[in-house]
């Protein structure tokens, strides 16, 4: 098989677009297809602060990898939530990625801080391990963004992340999800940083091959709690369809993005209306909630009251 | 030829020379739910592996956001 741009060997189909590409040529369609993201969805500029979520997983490395190619200014958090030997080796790749670049890391033990790792949290309050983990994540990059003074939050999820979880959101016409599921999130109100998802065009596929060509070392084995998730049904099914159909997923995900804008525009509110209407300073932590207390703290609490109580 | 796989990690073996495409039908595996691997390099669906061969079919699907 030929690049079809180059006429060298291609490394990698990506029936999506009808196409082959080469290993430079790969790099320089992923470069491109996150400029374009950026640009189109005005997530940032190069005189902004980045601060990138990473993982030690192909998304969250690559992410960063092609912000710092293209001159922007991203450095680099990671959060420990204490998942055994995964995490230990997440974060020796996280952080030899960041040595041999020299890139800033900022490193947060959520496990430390809180004196219980993630698996146990989510069995003392008795709640999905990815739900107690999502919701520890969320507050931790939100609050050392803030803290540091970076005008933006970059997260890793990708085309595919999206789709799947848009198609969670639709099977459960869950509006509230839907509404905030484009590749930006406004910074709404004191308290929230700006989130944006530069990897929303880029196929899990295509960004795992973009590290294998580009030498990026990223922990191969996925999450221990994700396994049975329900994201993993939605990905199969959707994998299932995108093979009979190529093109299917991004139909799916960019056509939803279209019918968000046009709906935006003939609302009278905006989201960040919206936030600024409904949400008031936690009365633990100080960020934003609906609620008397965030969920963040809440979790806490209850983890708090489980210990004492055993 | 040698097939190294992920998620979960295991090692079986299969008579070649096999073309990729072909391999991935015999495991019943989505081409775009994986990479092939030789040497470090990627392999493309009609590329041609031989019996003396190591390759790895790495998945790229990831469950946790």
């Amino acid at each position: 098989m030929k690049c079809r741009k180059c006429l060298d060997k291609a490394v990698l189909s990506i029936p999506r677009h009808n196409t082959a590409l080469c290993g430079p040529c790969l790099t320089e369609y992923a470069q491109i297809q996150v400029e374009r993201a950026i640009g189109r969805e005005k997530m940032c500029t190069k005189e902004n602060k980045i601060l990138v979520a990473v993982s030690g997983g192909k998304d969250s490395l690559a992410l960063w990898d092609i912000l710092l190619k293209l001159g922007y200014y991203v450095d680099g958090l990671y959060v420990n939530l204490g998942i055994g030997q995964y995490s230990v080796r997440s974060r020796q790749k996280v952080e030899a990625f960041a040595e041999l670049r020299n890139a800033m890391l900022f490193t947060k033990d959520a496990a430390n801080d809180e004196g219980i790792g993630i698996r146990e949290l989510a069995d003392l309050v008795r709640r999905p391990t990815c739900a107690a983990c999502g919701c520890i994540k969320r507050y931790q990059f939100n609050r050392v963004a803030v803290d540091q003074n970076y005008d933006v939050l970059a997260t890793g999820h990708n085309l595919d992340d999206e789709a799947a979880r848009l198609m969670g959101n639709v099977l459960r016409w869950n509006q509230e999800f839907l509404e905030k599921q484009g590749p930006v999130l406004p910074a709404s109100m004191e308290g929230f940083a700006k989130k944006i998802k530069p990897l929303y065009r880029l196929t899990e596929r295509e960004i795992a091959a973009y590290c294998v060509v580009n030498g990026i070392d990223y922990i191969v084995e996925d999450c221990p709690m994700a396994t049975g998730s329900r994201l993993l049904v939605y990905k199969e099914a959707l994998d299932v369809i995108e093979q009979a159909s190529p093109g299917s997923k991004q139909s799916f995900y960019w056509g939803f993005l279209v019918q968000q804008g046009a709906k935006a525009q003939l609302d009278h509110q905006s989201m960040s209306d919206r936030d600024i209407a409904i949400l008031h300073p936690c009365e633990e932590c100080g960020q934003p909630t609906s609620a008397a207390m965030c969920s963040y703290c809440k979790l806490m609490a209850k983890a708090q009251i489980h210990q004492k109580v055993s | 030829m040698k097939i190294h796989l992920s998620q979960p990690d295991r090692t079986l073996e299969l008579q070649g020379p096999k073309q990729v495409k072909a391999i991935l039908k015999n495991l019943d595996i989505i081409p775009a739910t994986v990479l092939v691997i030789r040497d470090g390099g990627l392999l493309t669906e009609d590329e041609m592996v031989r019996d003396v061969d190591s390759i790895e079919i790495r998945s790229v699907i990831s469950g946790g956001i």
